[in-house]
């Protein structure tokens, strides 16, 4: 029953905020929403039972990408206007194919449940004697566990590309130059010298 | 009860709002952006609910790579955004011909 009630909250919350996620006049509004939409949806993985993955969305998403979403939003000085012209031309369009797709999907649901799907064998079966998060862990240590790398150098990737992407040569700027620094070798940088007494330095 | 019927027409709005988004937000490319996570999350969704209720984990192994996968393409596609904003002075998509013959 309490299982019930949450999940219709959670979901209704969550589609509402997507919902305004994705009509909302200001960008920033659209972050807000975006997050709580997140939230609602790392609620309704936790009622599936999946903690893992729901903390995960919750760290990775509310934490990270919603905060570089609203870093972006905020960098550019964009105006409200600007973006919202064409938004009533697109909705017809937009709104018939939603529907379409939607109720594609649902009479696609409709016809699996008259059917139903049995998986004849279970690769990683779950089990109540460990918990969500450990048994997790244990599949992507092991069984996963080049996956987990490769997963690793995506965003490794992508942390580079976004820096290279985004980075610009500004001019002015007293910066760092590293092959310089390395190439400084002792005998160009320092000399001996036997000044005589009462004639000081020349440098 | 809930079952895995509820969590898959809640999916299939969400992923509806998605494409929606998409189409909605045509001068505005981070708006777009969202939309697409918004698509991941119903994909992710749909993902644990059938791992939940077929009773096996690796759904939510698989999960957790769409999701890398979703943060990868966020960071790559604000870069973009900033260089294009950079340049061009707009975030509007139907702007983006400047490479058109």
């Amino acid at each position: 029953m309490i299982q019930a009630i949450a999940f219709y909250l959670f979901a209704v919350v969550m589609i509402a905020s997507a919902a305004f996620t994705i009509a909302a006049r200001n960008p920033v509004h659209s972050v807000m929403w975006l997050i709580l939409a997140f939230f609602n949806a790392a609620g309704l993985m936790v009622i599936a039972g999946a903690e893992f993955i729901a903390m995960l969305l919750v760290i990775v998403y509310v934490g990270a990408v919603a905060v570089l979403f609203l870093f972006v939003v905020m960098m550019l000085d964009i105006e409200v206007a600007a973006v919202r012209a064409g938004f009533a031309r697109y909705l017809p369009i937009g709104l018939a194919i939603a529907a379409a797709l939607v109720a594609e999907i649902i009479i696609a649901v409709g016809a699996w449940s008259a059917g139903g799907v049995t998986l004849a064998r279970r690769i990683a079966p779950n089990s109540e004697a460990v918990s969500n998060i450990q048994a997790v862990g244990e599949l992507l240590y092991t069984r996963y566990l080049f996956l987990f790398e490769a997963a690793g150098l995506v965003l490794l990737v992508a942390m580079i590309g976004a820096i290279v992407l985004t980075h610009r040569e500004r001019g002015g700027v007293r910066g760092q130059n590293i092959s310089r620094q390395v190439a400084r070798r002792p005998q160009d940088a320092t000399r001996n010298m036997r000044p005589t007494v009462g004639e000081g330095v020349q440098l | 009860m809930i079952g895995l019927t509820h969590y898959v027409v809640v999916s299939a709005v969400l992923f509806t709002l998605g494409v929606l988004g998409i189409f909605l937000n045509r001068k505005n490319l981070i708006v777009m952006l969202m939309a697409i996570e918004l698509i991941l999350l119903a994909v992710n969704l749909n993902f644990v609910a059938f791992s939940a209720y077929l009773g096996d984990l690796v759904g939510q192994v698989f999960a957790m790579f769409v999701l890398t996968v979703a943060a990868g393409e966020a960071a790559i596609g604000l870069a973009i955004l900033v260089i294009y904003f950079r340049g061009r002075g707009t975030i509007a998509v139907d702007d983006v011909n400047r490479m058109k013959g």
